[in-house]
C-alpha cells in the first residue's frame, strides 16, 4: 500500500523578476511504513515538496500540474482548504527544523499539546494525560510536570523531542520530517534518529525525511530520492544509490560527502558552480552546465533511464559506475 | 525577575526626583515671592517675612528642596488657602474621575484597536487594509479637544442621544456609564489609531514566525492560529505602548473634563489657575506626574509577566 | 515630488497643506472683513454668502478669522519646530560628545522632563508666566527637545566611532569643527523627517492652548480661541465650533497624510519606529 503518491508534480512562484519554476516534474512514491529520504542542496524545491504536500504553499506559489495522492484516495493537489486543514497534524504530521522556533513562545508545553488534540473529543484531563504519556515516549525525565513549563524552559534537544512527540501524538499516517536533526550537535542527532527510527515502528507510519545530510538518510531511510534545482534527478533504495548511484549530481554529492572520502584532504571538496537561476532553466538536462560529462546530446531532456528494480535516473549518461568518480 | 523590577522601580524614583526638582524650581524659584503671593497685596512686611519664616523660605535653597521634598513623601503637599483643606486631599478627591476617564479611553483604544490591527494584518495590501491604515493616521492625527468638542455638538446637542454634562448621578451606574461614554472617545480614540497600527505591524512579524508554521502544519484552525497564537505576542508591545499613552490620555483628559463639564483633577488645574491657586496646581500636576512615572514603571514590570521570554532574561 | 503625487494620500496631504498655506498667505487678498473688526448688529450671523462661516458672539466674520488664524498657527509651528530643532540638535551632540557623566544627567532630565503629560506641563508653565505666544513655544519645546536630543545622541554616539570623525579627531580637530563638520550633516537628514510629522502636533498644542486661553490672547484671532468662543455658544451658534475645528482637523490631517508619505519615500527604515 502507497501512503503518499506524487506524480508529475509541478510548483511555480511569481516572483518580482518573472515566473520561477521551483518543482519540474517531480514523482515519487512513499509505502506504508518505510521511510523515504530526500536528499538535495539548500535551494534544490525540498521545502517547496513539503509545503505543497501540506498545502501550506505561500501566496504566490501555485500548483502548475501533478498529482500528490494520499492514502491511495486524496489527491492533496486540488484538496479545498478546510478538509486539508483537517488531513494536517491529524494524517500528516510535520516537525521541523528549526527546534528553538518552532513552538510558541508565550503558550505552555502542555497548552500547545492539548490544542492539536482539539479534534479528539477528549476531555482536558484525558488530553493531558496522552500528552504525558507521548513526552515520556520520546524520554522527556519528568513530565507531569514540564506540562506547565514554556518552550523557553527546554533545552533544543528536548524541545525537538518534544516536536517529535507533538508529531507523533495523533499517530499519523506520514511523518513529515524537515531537517529535524540540523540544528543539534552530532550527538544528539544521533540520539534522535535512534528516536524516530523507534516511534516509527511503534507507531507504524512512513516517513518522508528531507535531509541535506547524507549520513543521516543512509542511517533511517529504506529509500531515497535526490533532488536538484526542482527535479528529481535519481531515485532508488538506499541502498542502491550509495553503493550504485548512477546521475553524475549524485555521484559527486557522495564523492563530497566528508564521511565518505577515503584519504585525508586539506580541504573538503564541493561541486563546482552554482544552482541554476530556476527563472531561466538551462536547455536539455538541468544539471548540464555543471556537469563534466556533458554534450551535445544533454542539450536534450533526458529520458528517465531505468537501472533495474526501483532504482533510476535522469541523465544520457547513467552508464559510468561510481567507483570510477573521485572528488 | 524580582530585581528586574527593583531595578525599574528604583529608575522611576530617581525620575520623579528629578522631576520634582524641576517642579520645585519651577513653582518656588523663578515667579514672585510666593509669601507675598500667598498674603496678597495688602500685606505688610512684617507679615510677609513672618509666612516667609514659616514657609522656610529664608532657608538655603537645597534645604528648602530637602524640606520640600520631605514632605512630598509624607503625602503632605500644602494646605488649600481658599478652604484650608490639604492639597493632597482636593487633589485625591477628584482624581478617582480622571482615572475612570482614562480608564475608558484605554477600553475604547483596546477595544477597537486590537481587532482592527488584526484585521488589518490578516487583509494585508487589500483594500481593507489600506482603509484601516488611514482611518489609524486620521484618529492619530486628530487633536482629542476637538474630537470632544465635536462629539459633544453631534451626538449631544444635535442628535441627543447621550448626556453633555458633567459625570452623572452618584450611585447611578448607567447615568455614570453614559456619561462616560463621549468623554472616554475623546480621550481614547488616538490610541485606537496607535494600537491598530502597532498590533498590524507586530502581527505581521509574528506571523512569519517558524512556531506560527508549525501550528498550521498541526491544522489548528486559522482562528485560533491569529486570536490566540499569534495575538497573545503581537499585543506585548502595545502594553509598554500603553504606559506612554496613558500620559497622553491624562492631557486629553484634561480637554474632555473642561469640554464636558466632569469633575477631575484637568477641571481641577483649569480653575486652579484662574483663581491663582498655585498649591492646587502643583499639587495636582505632582499627583498625575508620580502616577504616570509609576504607571510606566508598571507597565514595562507587566511586560515582563507576560511574556515567558522576557521573564527568563531577568532571571 | 512626483512620488508624492502617485500616492492618494501624499496627494491629498499636500493638497491640503498648499490649501492651509496659500490662504494664509494670502488671506489679505481673499477676504474684505477685517480679522478683529467687531459688528455689533451682525453678531451671530449664520453662514451665507457675505459670511461664508457665519460671525461670532462679536460679529466677526469667522471665515475672516479662520484664514488669520492660519498665519498663527503656521507660524508658531514654523517657529516652535525650528526652535525644538535648534536646541534638541545642540543639546544632543552635547550629550552625544561630551563626557559620560554628563551624558547621563542630561539623559535622566529628558526622561524627567517626559514624565510630565503635556497638558499639565502647559498649565504649570502658564500659571507661571502667564498666558502668551512665547509659552506656547515653551511647551512645544519642552514636549519636543528631549525626543529629538535623544535621536541625535544616539546617532552621535554611532558616528563618534566613526572612522572618519577618528581620523580627523587624531589630526587634532577641534569638538566643534568635528560635529559640525563630520557629524552634524551626517545625522540631519533623517531627523529632519521626523521634526517635520511633528507639525501637526504642534499645531495641535497651539490650538489646544489657545481653546483654554492659555495660548493666543484676544482679539489675535486663533482656531482655538474661536473653537473657545464657539464652545460657549455651542447650542445656538453651531458654526462657530464647526469654524474653529475645521481648519485644525484639515491642517492635522495634511500634514500628517503628507509626513507619512514623505517618510514612506525617503527612510522606509523609520516606519518600524513608530
Amino acid at each position: 500500500m502507497t501512503v503518499l503518491d506524487v506524480r508529475n508534480l509541478s510548483v511555480d512562484f511569481q516572483t518580482e523578476g518573472g515566473r520561477l519554476e521551483a518543482l519540474k516534474q517531480v514523482s515519487f512514491t512513499v509505502p506504508a511504513n518505510r521511510s523515504v529520504g530526500v536528499v538535495g542542496e539548500s535551494g534544490c524545491g525540498k521545502s517547496t515538496l513539503i509545503n505543497a504536500v501540506l498545502g501550506l504553499l505561500a501566496d504566490n506559489g501555485e500548483i502548475t500540474s501533478g498529482e500528490i495522492v494520499f492514502e491511495g484516495g486524496k489527491d492533496l493537489a486540488r484538496l479545498d482548504a478546510d478538509s486539508m486543514r483537517a488531513l494536517r497534524g491529524q494524517r500528516i504530521a510535520t516537525v521541523f527544523q528549526d527546534p528553538m522556533g518552532a513552538l510558541n513562545p508565550v503558550l505552555s508545553v502542555g497548552r500547545q499539546m492539548r490544542d492539536i488534540q482539539y479534534r479528539s473529543g477528549l476531555s482536558k484531563r484525558d488530553k493531558d494525560a496522552r500528552s504525558v504519556a507521548m513526552l515520556r515516549k520520546v524520554r522527556i525525565p519528568d513530565p507531569e510536570s514540564r506540562l506547565a513549563q514554556f518552550p523557553h524552559e527546554f533545552s533544543g534537544g528536548m524541545k525537538q523531542r518534544i516536536a517529535i512527540a507533538m508529531a507523533l501524538m495523533m499517530e499519523p499516517a506520514l511523518l513529515i520530517a524537515d531537517e529535524p536533526t540540523t540544528a543539534l550537535d552530532a550527538t544528539l542527532e544521533v540520539a534522535t534518529i535512534e528516536l524516530l527510527k523507534d516511534l516509527q515502528r511503534d507507531i507504524g507510519c512512513s516517513v518522508l525525511f528531507i535531509s541535506h545530510h547524507l549520513g543521516v538518510i543512509a542511517e533511517l531511510c529504506d529509500e531515497m530520492i535526490v533532488m536538484y534545482a526542482g527535479e528529481v534527478v535519481e531515485s532508488g533504495t538506499t541502498r542502491e544509490i550509495f553503493h550504485d548511484a548512477r546521475h553524475p549530481y549524485t555521484q559527486r554529492l557522495l564523492a563530497c560527502d566528508p564521511a565518505r572520502l577515503s584519504h585525508r584532504v586539506p580541504r573538503l571538496p564541493t561541486i563546482a558552480g552554482t544552482l541554476p537561476d530556476l527563472r531561466h532553466r538551462p536547455p536539455g538536462c538541468v544539471f548540464q552546465p555543471r556537469c563534466d560529462r556533458a554534450d551535445t546530446q544533454c542539450l536534450t531532456v533526458p529520458p528517465r533511464a531505468s537501472l533495474g528494480g526501483s532504482h533510476s535516473a535522469r541523465c544520457w549518461h547513467a552508464e559510468v559506475p561510481l567507483a570510477e568518480v573521485t572528488a | 525577575m524580582f530585581r528586574y523590577a527593583l531595578k525599574r522601580l528604583g529608575l522611576g524614583a530617581v525620575i520623579i526626583t528629578v522631576a520634582l526638582m524641576m517642579l520645585f524650581a519651577m513653582v518656588y524659584l523663578i515667579p514672585g515671592d510666593p509669601a507675598s503671593v500667598a498674603l496678597g497685596p495688602r500685606a505688610t512686611p512684617a507679615m510677609i517675612a513672618d509666612l516667609r519664616a514659616r514657609m522656610g523660605l529664608d532657608q538655603p535653597i537645597w534645604r528648602q528642596f530637602l524640606h520640600f521634598y520631605g514632605s512630598v513623601l509624607r503625602g503632605d503637599l500644602g494646605t488649600e488657602v481658599l478652604s484650608n483643606r490639604p492639597v493632597f486631599d482636593v487633589v485625591m478627591e477628584q482624581l478617582p474621575f480622571t482615572l475612570i476617564l482614562v480608564l475608558g479611553g484605554i477600553s475604547w483604544s483596546v477595544a477597537l484597536g486590537i481587532p482592527l490591527g488584526c484585521i488589518a494584518a490578516v487583509r494585508r495590501g487589500g483594500f481593507v487594509d489600506r482603509v484601516i491604515g488611514v482611518m489609524s493616521v486620521a484618529m492619530i492625527a486628530v487633536p482629542s479637544f476637538v474630537v470632544a468638542i465635536y462629539s459633544l455638538l453631534v451626538f449631544a446637542v444635535a442628535l441627543q442621544w447621550l448626556p453633555a454634562i458633567g459625570a452623572g448621578e452618584p450611585g447611578n451606574l448607567s447615568s455614570r456609564l453614559l456619561h462616560l461614554i463621549l468623554p472616554s472617545l475623546a480621550v481614547g480614540l488616538g490610541w485606537i489609531g496607535y494600537i491598530s497600527r502597532m498590533v498590524r505591524a507586530s502581527m505581521l512579524e509574528t506571523l512569519e514566525a517558524s512556531h506560527i508554521r508549525t501550528a498550521r502544519a498541526f491544522g489548528l484552525p486559522e482562528r485560533r492560529i491569529i486570536y490566540t497564537y499569534a495575538l497573545r505576542i503581537a499585543v506585548l508591545p502595545t502594553i509598554t505602548l500603553l504606559g506612554v499613552g496613558i500620559g497622553q490620555m491624562l492631557s486629553s483628559s484634561v480637554f474632555a473634563e473642561i469640554v464636558f463639564a466632569r469633575p477631575g483633577i484637568g477641571k481641577l488645574v483649569y480653575e486652579a489657575i484662574s483663581t491663582r491657586n498655585y498649591p492646587i496646581v502643583s499639587g495636582a500636576v505632582l499627583v498625575t506626574t508620580v502616577f504616570f512615572v509609576l504607571v510606566n514603571v508598571a507597565a514595562d514590570i507587566l511586560v515582563g509577566t507576560l511574556d515567558p521570554r522576557v521573564r527568563a532574561s531577568f532571571n | 515630488m512626483r512620488g508624492i503625487l502617485r500616492e492618494p494620500l501624499g496627494a491629498l496631504g499636500l493638497t491640503l497643506v498648499a490649501v492651509v498655506v496659500l490662504s494664509a498667505i494670502f488671506a489679505g487678498v481673499l477676504t474684505s472683513y477685517a480679522p478683529s473688526k467687531i459688528s455689533p448688529t451682525e453678531r451671530f450671523a449664520s453662514p451665507s454668502l457675505l459670511h461664508l462661516l457665519g460671525t461670532d458672539h462679536l460679529g466677526r466674520d469667522l471665515f475672516t478669522r479662520v484664514l488669520y488664524g492660519g498665519r498663527i498657527a503656521l507660524m508658531i509651528a514654523l517657529g516652535a519646530t525650528l526652535a525644538s530643532l535648534v536646541v534638541g540638535v545642540v543639546l544632543g551632540l552635547i550629550a552625544g560628545y561630551g563626557p559620560r557623566w554628563l551624558d547621563n544627567i542630561m539623559l535622566l532630565v529628558f526622561d524627567a522632563v517626559k514624565s510630565f503629560p503635556t497638558v499639565m506641563l502647559a498649565l504649570t508653565l502658564v500659571t507661571l508666566f502667564g498666558p502668551s505666544l512665547y509659552a506656547v513655544v515653551l511647551v512645544v519645546m519642552l514636549v519636543n527637545v528631549p525626543g529629538y536630543a535623544r535621536i541625535i545622541r544616539t546617532q552621535t554616539l554611532v558616528l563618534k566611532s566613526a572612522e572618519h570623525v577618528m581620523a580627523a579627531r587624531s589630526m587634532g580637530a577641534s569638538a566643534t569643527r568635528i560635529l559640525g563638520i563630520h557629524i552634524l550633516p551626517n545625522i540631519i537628514g533623517p531627523i529632519l523627517i521626523l521634526v517635520s510629522m511633528d507639525v501637526p502636533v504642534v499645531v495641535a498644542i497651539e490650538a489646544g492652548m489657545s481653546f483654554l486661553g492659555l495660548g493666543v490672547r484676544p482679539p489675535t484671532p486663533s482656531w482655538g480661541a474661536i473653537l473657545n468662543d464657539g464652545f460657549a455658544n455651542i447650542r445656538d451658534s453651531y458654526w462657530i465650533v464647526i469654524a474653529g475645528g475645521l481648519p485644525i482637523v484639515l491642517t492635522t490631517l495634511g500634514f500628517t497624510f503628507l509626513g507619512e508619505t514623505l517618510r514612506d519615500l525617503f527612510d522606509p527604515r523609520l516606519k518600524r519606529r513608530s
